[in-house]
């Protein structure tokens, strides 16, 4: 493959291998609502570029590829607005206490072996979790008919959400976008907020943890909560990648040759949303953390950089 | 429905190679046009570089999300 050398960060790669990469978390982007940060990150250090240029050039990325799949899921029903505005909010707070404690941790000397541990451990009760929860909502809907075209939404976890919604915290607030009658407001700041804490903490925009927050959580209909979740992303990412450009982690050029690929592969996603219930999305999900928990194992135990 | 199947790969494959075209092109246009000047504005002044990455960043996404759904629509609408 022909490789181009990018000024900024002074690296030589194939944009053929920056606009396939870009392609794939494109669809995986527009079929779950995730960024792909634990693929592209890592994909970006293989190509040799250093972790910080990585990991900036990633969020720039992402901003351009949200706003492509949110912008289809807009145009799809697939975005509740109020619910993506307020949530930005929590997720900046999370964001910013998220890197407070990297540099505590950084301070501490032990960084590196904390995030890593932390991580597996998140990245494989997120799978497990959700595998068992699709499944055991598949099985219960065995025998029923369902239209993949449905916004509602099954759970099996729809007893704790209910509660959750019940909680008399005030004010609050009607989602009539979601199907969500009341629900506190510092719930949903809450859970945004959690987000933003991974998001900072462990790096990407973190909608792997808030995406499934959102429907296990808040009750969100997994269509809406992937579109949302990308809505939200747009916000969060753009003020990640500012930050990043500032310190010098930013190659937009890089990040612009990614995205070619990541356009046409976030619209290919978004349209699969629509041939596929939410459950089976949600199972079709699991596989993606384990990917970055290897990865994280990987690098944990050989102390060889992807 | 296989049919329809076919005829919906058939589609994207010929919207894929008509996008890969283009988009060469545009490699060209991006990395030898604004290539030393993004690099200039990175050294000398970081903040405008930080808005324009986002900003760039941006307009290429809602200018490629305009140019696949314009290929996509011309595509199957001649191949329908």
């Amino acid at each position: 493959m022909i490789a181009m050398y990018f000024p900024i960060s002074g690296a030589d790669i194939s944009p053929v291998y920056l606009s396939v990469v870009g392609f794939l978390i494109g669809v995986m982007g527009g079929f779950f609502g995730v960024g792909g940060s634990f693929i592209a990150g890592p994909a970006l250090r293989a190509a040799g570029l250093n972790w910080n240029v990585a990991v900036g050039t990633d969020l720039a990325h992402i901003v351009g590829k949200s706003v492509v799949a949110a912008k289809r899921h807009r145009a799809l029903g697939n975005v509740d607005l109020r619910l993506g505005l307020i949530m930005a909010i929590g997720t900046m707070g999370g964001v910013e206490v998220g890197v407070q404690l990297i540099e505590m941790l950084k301070r501490a000397g032990n960084v590196n072996l904390v995030v890593s541990v932390i991580s597996i451990a998140v990245y494989i009760s997120i799978s497990s979790f959700m595998l068992w929860e699709s499944r055991k909502t598949l099985r219960a809907q065995r025998g029923k008919t369902l239209s993949a075209h449905s916004k509602k939404d099954e759970s099996s976890f729809g007893h704790v959400t209910a509660s959750i919604q019940r909680v008399p915290l005030w004010p609050m607030i009607s989602l009539p976008t979601s199907g969500v009658k009341a629900i506190s407001l510092w719930i949903i700041i809450l859970v945004s907020f959690i987000g933003g804490l991974f998001s900072g903490f462990l790096g990407g925009g973190a909608g792997y943890i808030r995406m499934p927050m959102m429907v296990y959580v808040l009750g969100i209909p997994t269509h809406l909560a992937v579109g949302t979740d990308l809505f939200e992303i747009i916000i969060s990412a753009s003020y990640g990648t500012f930050t990043h450009a500032l310190k010098g982690n930013v190659d937009i050029l890089i990040a612009l040759v990614m995205h070619t690929g990541a356009a046409i592969g976030a619209q290919i996603g978004a349209i699969l949303t629509q041939y596929f219930a939410g459950p089976k999305i949600r199972l079709f999900f699991v596989p993606l953390p384990l990917i970055g928990a290897a990865i994280v194992i990987y690098t944990l135990f050989t102390g060889h950089k992807l | 429905m296989k049919a329809e199947a076919r005829r919906a790969l058939f589609s994207f494959l010929i919207e894929l190679l008509v996008y890969s075209v283009l988009v060469i092109g545009y490699f060209f246009l991006v990395l030898h046009l604004l290539g030393p000047w993004l690099f200039n504005l990175d050294r000398e002044h970081v903040r405008i570089y930080a808005i324009t990455a986002v900003g760039l960043i941006v307009v290429q996404a809602v200018l490629l999300e305009w140019l696949t759904t314009f290929l996509l629509r011309l595509i199957r609408g001649r191949s329908e």
